[in-house]
């Protein structure tokens, strides 16, 4: 019987049943990890749902792009880094057309056309076309041998170049470029890394790691510019070097370009699909046409744009989930990052900008090169960052995602899951009192548990005391909590609480941090700051301005002044008054003047409108409500009358004042303002850890108030008296002798020994005579007067440190030099219906 | 039309853990502050105690002290921190492509 001829109803029945439904048609556009991915999580809920085509740009099969960089570093080949080979397509019947890119996508025919011109229909269009590396238009980016770090053929390029040996420059100090740099090192090129910002992986590390990490890695042999602009890449033909903004060339047969990537939206723009910064969709990765979807570094979801594999994963199973009928849904991702370069360990997750209302939890070991930080919100992890340890970053980021509340934990939570795990998970004593004792306390020294508790028993009372008989806590400082915790547990509360500390960022005080900045030769704020585990990222208004003095007066000539760790008047070299304006008060030699000086300042208050002139205490002329704009251009006149800045609004030597002398009084026995001249040339410029003032006195009649002085000078016929540790401020309070020389050169002597002890041991903030009290004066005249050697050491310092100092900063200022500090960014005129 | 947001200039204009200044016409001075980890605020350039310029004040973390009396302000909402009392307007501030942006709207009022 021939069916066709005579089909019977139920016949029919059967064939339509037997017939396969003709299958939807998916097309992929995108071959790497997004769009293959997206197609297993589809086969894994429904294999026989869709006839799939895949279209790839690059020649070669699904690929792990994260690892490219083991790839370049010669870790892995690319056998290795394969995701699906080709069996994977053939055994699912997916058709796949790889290097072939997808140029146009007909949404009204539901068709895509290749670039060599194939042309197929789709019923679902699926756009996984990733993301571009970002190319910054300088001039020169199109020469040969300016490269991106994206694709097997960008790494096959690094390969060549790095197979004739040479110099390559990596633009860019994130993720990527970082990598590039590292792999690019191990195949032997001598590697720069240019950075645009002021520490590496900005987005991904706050400070603090940024400048560890940058730090590790020049310690491997790279060289890492950060603030390094380009201006532009320079060749014949062929890159020969990097020309950045401040004039540095840097010589390059090579250049990375890794500076960022942008979702890959062309063909979906072109095809009229809604688009923002990626190609937007909504919870179930659909774009504006329901028939194409869309997912990975592409997408643009509730505003968010990611590069981060984790995302796109979640993506994936919500696209999924969707096409299948099950939708799920999409809520967005919260990121975190771990690099691992040259051995270097960094991990961050969520946001560590910090902020209103959240709280910092910092553990820095400065010793074993460990930097860890939790940000905290209402008791919430909301963001990490971890450098050197990162075991706990799982952890962590575990907590954050499920939003737990830390608050039992919290004191120990810095420790990590094992710590914050144990005994101890409600109390944090208790987690100390359950560790055994034979557990580490000082990794530094090799401290346990309990060779502290011993010593404690054995009479410390004080973490000073542990500090110095067993060591432990002595040297980074990372475990003073632990030693503090078991001294309260050891002893209850006879614990001897310990000198007040420099300010609530740190457990160290300012002769502990003096004491090693010297040791350790810590030259920069960041270096302080990780080395004696600062608990803040970057410090407060007291410890900043103490910290930059401190580093500038162990390392003259050598420390770069940090100008934004300095209160305003020295960073403006005025006064701030309390309306905003400033006031300026030139240097007078000795107190005196000349008619040339005085015109120049009358004309200088004319000429700025300045509302007062006024005679100051230090003998000195205090010009008054000059604007913060106006600044360098009074300098730039009073610097013409030959003047220079008085320094009268710096913690700072101010001014010598004194009296006529022996040249005019009847009662004057030596030349008293000659002398306060000479001192003031030597001192001037100088930075103290407070405000300095000096005087010179003629007679014992003292009309120069030498005795509520600093550093005060009475002379008498036979000699000079010198008198240290006078002021006239709050509590006022009058000098103690420190001793009488014979001669103008001793009194000079003496005087920069003097001062140089005071800048050397006295506390940030703290004025002689507050200083003489706590130290002593006989310990001051030990140092001064019975050590001939030692004084003269400390003269020496001195004068050392001022042939670095004695640069006048207004002609700097006056000159141009940063100008940022006085000049508008940017003025706004609202128009007129605006302002109505 | 009006935009919603004034492009004031290039990020590494304004110095890290400083600030720069934007006057406004017939108003009050606008102080724009860059953080360690770059992110920008804006801010009256007025503590609600005296007055004092904030934008010369010392930055750390996200807050300011002031040069006058040394009250920290959050840079995030303008509150004084601590005991004392008293807001700042904030105006929304972002960066993109390297660019800073402030809000149109919020600096007219601010600077009102």
């Amino acid at each position: 019987m021939d069916i066709h001829d005579s089909p019977s109803p139920g016949a029919t029945d059967a064939i339509e049943i037997a017939t396969p439904r003709p299958r939807e048609h998916l097309v992929v556009i995108g071959n790497g990890m997004a769009g293959c991915r997206a197609v297993e999580e589809l086969l894994a809920r429904d294999a026989g749902r869709f006839r799939v085509s895949i279209f790839g740009a690059e020649p070669h099969v699904n690929y792990n792009r994260i690892m490219l960089s083991p790839v370049l570093a010669g870790e892995k080949t690319f056998d290795d880094i394969v995701i699906n080979g080709h069996d994977w397509y053939q055994d699912n019947g997916i058709e796949l057309i790889a290097g072939d890119p997808v140029a146009a996508i007909d949404r009204a025919a539901k068709t895509v056309t290749s670039q060599a011109g194939r042309t197929i229909g789709y019923d679902k269009l699926l756009i996984a076309t990733g993301s571009d590396p970002f190319i910054i238009p300088v001039p020169g980016h199109d020469l040969p041998g300016v490269i991106s770090f994206r694709d097997m053929a960008d790494v096959d390029a690094m390969l060549a170049a790095a197979a004739t040996g040479g110099d390559a420059v990596v633009i860019g100090g994130g993720l990527l470029g970082l990598e590039a740099a590292h792999g690019l090192m191990l195949r032997g090129m001598k590697v720069t890394v240019l950075h645009l910002m002021p520490t590496l992986m900005e987005r991904q590390l706050d400070e603090a790691a940024g400048w560890l990490l940058k730090t590790a890695l020049e310690d491997r042999g790279q060289t890492v510019l950060t603030g390094a602009d380009t201006a532009e890449i320079h060749g014949d033909g062929k890159v020969a070097g990097v020309r950045l903004k401040d004039g540095r060339d840097i010589p390059a047969s090579l250049v990375v370009m890794a500076v960022g990537i942008r979702p890959s939206v062309a063909l979906a723009r072109a095809s009229g699909l809604a688009v923002g910064r990626g190609i937007q969709v909504d919870d179930h990765m659909v774009t504006s046409d329901p028939d194409v979807l869309a997912v990975g570094e592409c997408v643009e979801h509730d505003g968010q744009v990611y590069g981060l594999v984790v995302p796109l994963w979640e993506m994936c199973r919500a696209l999924a989930d969707g096409l299948v009928g099950k939708p799920t849904g999409y809520r967005g991702s919260v990121t975190s990052t771990k690099l691992k370069v040259a051995g270097l360990d960094v991990f961050s997750a969520g946001d560590f900008s910090g902020g209103e209302n959240c709280e910092d939890i910092v553990l820095r070991d400065g010793a074993r090169g460990i930097y860890k930080r939790v940000v905290l919100r209402d008791n919430r992890i909301i963001g990490a960052v971890l450098y050197g340890d990162t075991g706990d970053g799982g952890w962590y980021f575990d907590l954050l995602k499920k939003g737990e509340d830390v608050a039992d934990i919290r004191d120990v939570l810095i420790y990590g899951q094992a710590f914050a795990s144990g005994g101890g998970r409600a109390d944090p004593k208790a987690a100390v009192a359950a560790l055994s004792d034979d557990a580490e306390i000082c990794g530094c020294n090799g401290v346990s548990k309990g060779k502290v508790v011993a010593c404690i028993e054995d009479g410390a009372t004080s973490l000073d005391t542990v500090r110095a008989t067993c060591k432990a806590s002595a040297s980074c400082g990372s475990c003073t909590d632990l030693v503090e915790t078991l001294l309260a547990l050891t002893l209850g509360d006879s614990v001897e609480s310990g000198p007040k500390t420099l300010c609530e960022c740190t457990s160290f005080t300012h002769d502990d941090v003096r004491r090693e900045i010297v040791a350790q030769e810590l030259k920069s704020i960041p270096e302080v700051m990780q080395k004696l585990h600062w608990s803040t990222p970057d410090g407060c208004s007291s410890c900043r301005p103490a910290l930059n003095y401190y580093l500038l007066c162990a390392w003259p000539g050598d420390y770069a002044d940090d100008q934004q760790s300095r209160f305003v008047n020295e960073r403006l070299h005025a006064n701030i008054q309390k309306d905003g304006t400033y006031s300026v008060v030139p240097r007078m030699w000795g107190g005196i003047t000349s008619p040339t000086e005085l015109r120049a300042i009358a004309d200088v208050v004319e000429k700025y409108d300045a509302p007062m002139v006024k005679v100051t205490g230090g003998q000195r002329l205090d010009i008054f409500g000059i604007r913060k704009e106006d600044l360098p251009a009074v300098w730039a006149d009073l610097n013409a009358a030959g003047m220079v800045s008085g320094h009268a609004y710096g913690k700072a030597l101010r001014t010598v004042k004194t009296c006529v002398g022996s040249e005019w009084c009847r009662f004057g026995t030596q030349d008293s303002t000659g002398l306060g001249v000479k001192l003031e040339r030597m001192s001037w410029g100088s930075w103290m850890p407070h405000k300095f003032k000096i005087a010179v006195s003629g007679c014992p009649r003292n009309c120069a108030e030498a005795t509520i002085k600093d550093f005060g000078v009475v002379c008498v016929d036979s000699g000079y008296e010198l008198h240290v540790g006078g002021n006239g401020g709050t509590k006022v309070r009058a000098t103690d002798l420190l001793c009488k020389v014979a001669t103008e050169r001793e009194a000079m002597e003496y005087c920069a020994a003097f001062i140089q002890l005071y800048r050397e041991e006295a506390r940030y903030l703290e004025r002689t005579a507050p200083w003489i009290e706590r130290v002593g004066l006989d310990t001051v005249k030990a140092r001064i007067i019975d050590d001939a050697e030692g004084r003269a050491a400390l003269t020496d310092r001195f004068l050392f440190s001022q042939s670095f100092s004695q640069d006048d900063p207004w002609a700097e200022r006056a000159a141009g030099a940063r100008p940022e500090h006085h000049t508008p960014m940017a003025a706004f005129t609202p128009r007129t219906e605006e302002m109505a | 039309m009006i935009g919603d947001w004034l492009d004031i200039g290039w990020l590494d204009e304004i110095p890290v853990r400083g600030a720069r200044t934007v006057p406004v016409a017939g108003g009050d001075e606008i102080a724009v502050f860059r953080t360690s980890d770059d992110k920008v605020f804006a801010l009256a350039n007025r503590c609600p105690h005296k007055n004092g310029p904030l934008s010369q004040g010392i930055v750390h973390g996200h807050s300011v002290t002031c040069p006058l009396h040394n009250w920290k302000i959050a840079l995030a909402t303008g509150e004084a921190q601590g005991a004392d009392n008293g807001c700042t307007p904030v105006i929304p501030a972002k960066v993109s492509a390297g660019r800073v942006l402030i809000c149109r709207a919020s600096t007219l009022k601010a600077a009102a």
